[in-house]
């Protein structure tokens, strides 16, 4: 059937886009910052701390990526907290009382990002839901019927006058 | 039924194009403060005319206390500052400074230069109180009570408009609260003495 082939190769293209974007969203970000670490894991955390903490002023960029003074400052905060043995919970924290939920880039659940969390899922079960009634959906009678025999016959008529 | 399906899509359209529509006019930069409703955080910074001076959060005093972050390289400090004038000369309010992430020589020869509105302004030249404050650029001003709780916060310029619309009602507020408590203070005070 064309549309059950059509709406395969629609899901297939979508499904390949949104993997291209989200291998290409995970280029290494830069910044002038030289902070040292005294070991591997404590700069694997600095930079996962980094960015997933959103800077609070250039809103569409997380610290690490932030030229702004304030990222820097923050990158500087969190730095120092490493350094004197924070936990990675206690940093985000530290950010979220002075910046509110706002410097989360993966927000908590609570009953106000219900949505945010549930939404997208929600939406692609009600789209699978239609997509699914639309397929089993039987074609009408009217079409699937044979000619009556009354049309036989008119057809029958039409051919043999030509 | 079937026909009321069919108009499903349209009333989500509608839906989520109000939605949409309100979100044009929503300024991004607005951002709920966290800090409202909490204690001012405790500093311990040294004051800008004067770097022997240590300051606490404890010399913040007054009945409505505004504190208001600004730098020599802030553009919009420059607009809000005859308002900021005016707001110390009404007296109504104590208005202190928070000098962030500048220099202290540039920061004084500007006071110097226009007017020192402030009751003093405390020297910050990280930014740590700033941090502390949530603050992330300048200006911006929070308005502090009587207990040392921050009851408000405004990211921006003050000006005329501003001062009206957001500042009046909240520092209004404040007087209230203060005058009640002042009156139940003497009132316990009067009961103390009859008691005696």
């Amino acid at each position: 059937m064309m549309f059950k082939q059509l709406s395969f190769i629609l899901i297939i293209s979508f499904v390949t886009l949104t993997a291209t974007l989200l291998v290409s969203a995970d280029v290494q970000a830069f910044n002038s910052d030289t902070y040292t670490f005294a070991d591997e894991v404590t700069e694997k955390r600095y930079q996962a701390l980094t960015k997933e903490l959103r800077c609070p002023k250039c809103q569409n960029q997380n610290l690490a990526d932030s030229n702004s003074p304030i990222a820097a400052d923050l990158r500087r905060e969190v730095y120092e907290l490493l350094m004197q043995g924070k936990a990675d919970s206690e940093i985000v924290d530290f950010m979220v009382k002075r910046y509110g939920d706002f410097v989360l880039y993966r927000p908590r659940v609570s009953t106000m990002t219900y949505v945010l969390w549930f939404g997208p899922a929600l939406l692609l079960l009600i789209g699978v839901i239609v997509v699914v009634m639309i397929l089993r959906k039987k074609p009408s009678k009217k079409s699937q019927q044979a000619m009556s025999s009354e049309q036989k016959d008119k057809l029958a008529q039409i051919l043999k006058d030509k | 039924m079937n026909k009321l399906i069919r108009f499903i899509p349209l009333v989500l359209f509608i839906a989520l194009g109000a939605v949409l529509y309100k979100g044009l006019f929503l300024n991004p930069q607005a951002l709920p403060s966290a800090l409202v409703g909490q204690k001012m955080p405790s500093f311990e910074l040294s004051q800008l005319t004067n770097s022997d001076r240590m300051l606490t959060e404890n010399d913040l005093k007054g009945n409505v206390v505004l504190l208001n972050v600004w730098g020599t390289w802030c553009v919009y400090c420059k607009y809000e500052h005859p308002y900021l004038v005016d707001i110390a000369k009404s007296g109504r309010v104590s208005l202190y400074g928070l000098n962030y992430k500048d220099d202290r020589q540039d920061a004084q020869q500007w006071l110097k230069d226009y007017e020192d509105p402030y009751g003093f302004s405390i020297f910050d030249p990280l930014g740590k109180l700033g941090i502390e404050l949530g603050v992330t650029a300048a200006p911006e001003t929070f308005v502090i009570d009587q207990h040392g709780m921050i009851r408000m916060k405004h990211v921006g310029p003050i000006d005329s408009k501003v001062w009206q619309e957001k500042f009046l009602p909240v520092i209004e507020l404040l007087e209230q609260e203060a005058t009640s408590t002042k009156v139940s203070n003497t009132m316990t005070m009067n009961k103390g003495e009859y008691d005696v």
